[in-house]
């Protein structure tokens, strides 16, 4: 059932190049989003003249659910969505229902995620492991291992923990965690999914254990007294990515103007949204205009910095963590290719890919970092000039060349030390585990040309 | 009955138009086996009934449950997103215009599948029908009072009568070229200003 909605083939992968400043060929743009703190860009862009400055005049839709936006993106009911970078490269690939192949040259931000699990839990968690230590991702998902052997000592049901889509940084940072402490995310425990506004009435009625989503639900489940934040994703692998600007290559490639103006217009937003004294502007304009539908001072924390924790019965106790949302600052808005491949890696773990794949050239022909460079030019920003990085290498803050002089990052570390090499996919792969892939390492192997 | 053995379940919070669905397809002789909520745990429910066929409101956040299962297909039924057609993208967005989805457990074959999903389809353009028309009487309900009120407002400040007040904007909306319900909301605008 993964026939192509537009029966295009890879050779049409290469746009061509363009020269950046002539008028959009389309200026009344729909975009389709999910109510999440990290839609803000696409928000401020529309509200605070961004859009406006580069021509464009942007409708926003509001969507339910992750389905709807990858259909309406691939019917062509918008002209771009705020996208799980994971299924931009579902959809390219045809790995989920339908098969349509998706650019971006742009991410929409990094981290933004947290894991909570129910106060019940939180509880029993402590009661293997000093609280302190929680804290530690390896510690926590170790605490985590016990209570699931004391429960099939006992012959419990399986804990369920949710996410918000198969193709997601959710779902992937929640298996990595589990599996690097030797928990079988599919056979330990039991994933699923649910649609973010519905998680943390699903955590209180105790139909879930757990779930990883994305901001500001797992504040608001801490705040209602329903769940107790565990850990951010930051503390899985820090700056990571999540979502993306996706555009059809179709679009793209009738639209190269409008696409660069597009992108332009959301860096110049992405980078309002991380000025510190914009952040509770932004809590405000997510609520009044309805696009989040959560009270207020759900999403003023994240926002601000700051994580709610508690121990499962003492009221929570505010943490600083400023890197909670980075929207532009440390090329968070660059689409480094090295994340497609590691998503692409773990797609191939958890058997979401049946076939093998050029994995860099998969993640080259959806993640354009060259028309990115493009959009930064016209705005006067720095843009890598890495196409490419090792994920995870960086222990402390550092730099890279760019465009338009160095570009400081941040500290990147995945919880385990492991480092990512885009070159080595297949030694990604191979040192997993825990893994249930579909493809064969050798057959892999030779699939990687590029 | 044309396919008494393919099992239909609706999930869709707005009843009258499951009424009418469920109708429509009885008549072209399929069963509707179960009408689900999102408040359901539709992984359990859905293995429970047997489904073959899934249709599912564009506006319920519930399809993304579904497209989960998709990877449980050891344990559990693998409902996969369909379109009457989907090498054919004319068909994915009359299915995305009209606000309706459907997934097919796996086995049920597209072909007696696809005239289910046309029923919905037509269904719910129809609601859509509904609705849009609705909302205009809604709005010129609300721009009907709004002229009523603006009226009011210039024959106090003006002491007019009534018959002036209404010559005095609809001659400000010609000259502006705006709507007579512009007009009265600009009217009550500044009268609130002062």
């Amino acid at each position: 059932m993964t026939r192509g909605v537009r029966g295009r083939v890879p050779e049409t992968l290469q746009l061509r190049g363009h020269a950046a400043p002539r008028g959009p060929e389309k200026r009344q743009l729909v975009i389709g989003l999910t109510p999440l703190t990290d839609a803000a860009p696409i928000l401020v862009a529309r509200d605070h003249g961004f859009f406006a400055r580069h021509g464009l005049e942007v409708t926003l839709s509001v969507e339910p659910s992750w389905a709807n936006v990858r259909d309406k993106l691939a019917a062509g009911a918008f002209d771009a969505a705020h996208l799980l970078a994971p299924v931009a490269l579902a959809l390219t690939l045809g790995a989920g229902p339908l098969e349509c192949p998706i650019v971006t040259a742009m991410s929409l931000g990094a981290n933004g995620n947290a894991i909570t699990v129910s106060r019940a839990l939180r509880r029993r968690l402590g009661e293997t492991a000093c609280d302190a230590s929680l804290a530690d991702p390896m510690e926590a998902a170790r605490a985590l291992g016990r209570a699931i052997a004391r429960d099939r000592a006992r012959g419990a049901p399986r804990l369920r923990l949710a996410t918000v889509f198969p193709f997601s940084m959710h779902a992937y940072a929640l298996r990595y965690w589990l599996a690097a402490a030797g928990i079988d995310p599919e056979r330990d425990v039991e994933l699923l999914v649910v649609p973010p506004p519905r998680m943390v009435e699903r955590l209180a009625a105790g139909g879930i254990d757990g779930f990883c989503v994305g901001e500001p639900w797992s504040t608001l489940a801490v705040q209602r007294g329903v769940g107790s934040l565990l850990l951010p994703t930051h503390a899985i692998w820090s700056n990571a990515p999540e979502k993306v600007l996706g555009v059809t290559q179709d679009w793209a490639e009738r639209h190269p103007a409008t696409h660069c103006a597009l992108v332009a217009a959301l860096l110049e937003a992405a980078a309002f949204c991380d000025a510190p004294e914009h952040r509770d502007e932004i809590a405000h304009g997510l609520v009044r205009s309805g696009v989040v539908a959560a009270p207020l001072p759900a999403l003023l924390p994240s926002l601000r910095g700051i994580l709610l924790r508690d121990d499962g019965i003492a009221p929570p106790e505010p943490e600083a963590l400023p890197e909670f949302h980075v929207f532009h600052r440390q090329a968070a808005s660059f689409p480094w290719r090295s994340h497609a491949a590691w998503m692409l890696v773990q797609m191939l773990r958890w058997g979401q890919l049946e076939k093998p794949l050029d994995v860099r050239a998969a993640a080259a022909a959806v993640y354009r970092s060259d028309l990115h460079r493009e959009a930064a030019e016209l705005v006067g920003m720095s843009a890598p000039l890495a196409d490419e990085k090792r994920e995870g290498a960086a222990p402390a803050p550092w730099t890279t060349p760019g465009t338009l002089g160095p570009i400081a990052m941040g500290a990147e570390r995945f919880f385990d030390g492991t480092v990512f090499d885009p070159h080595d996919v297949v030694g990604a792969l191979a040192r997993c585990e825990v893994a249930h892939p579909l493809v064969r390492l050798d057959e892999l192997a030779a699939a990687q040309r590029s | 009955m044309r396919d008494e053995h393919l099992r239909i379940v609706l999930i869709d919070e707005k009843p009258d138009r499951s009424d009418a669905l469920e109708r429509a397809l009885a008549a072209e002789g399929y069963c509707v086996v179960a009408r689900l909520s999102g408040r359901d745990d539709l992984r359990r429910r859905l293995g429970e009934l047997a489904a073959d066929v899934v249709i599912v409101d564009m506006q319920s956040p519930d399809r993304d449950v579904l497209e989960d299962m998709h990877r449980l297909h050891r344990e559990n039924p693998r409902p996969i997103v369909m379109f009457v057609d989907e090498s054919d993208s004319e068909s994915i967005r009359a299915a995305v215009r009209a606000g309706v989805s459907a997934y097919v457990v796996d086995g049920a074959k597209d072909r007696r599948v696809r005239p289910i999903l046309e029923v919905a389809i037509a269904r719910f353009r129809e609601f859509q029908a509904l609705r849009s028309e609705l909302d205009a009487a809604r709005t010129t309900l609300a721009e009907r009072k709004g002229i009523e009120r603006a009226k009011g407002l210039l024959m106090a400040k003006r002491g007019v009568s009534e018959e002036e007040a209404y010559r005095l904007m609809r001659k400000m909306a010609m000259d502006q070229k705006r709507k007579l319900s512009d007009v009265a909301e600009q009217v009550i605008a500044l009268a609130e200003l002062l």
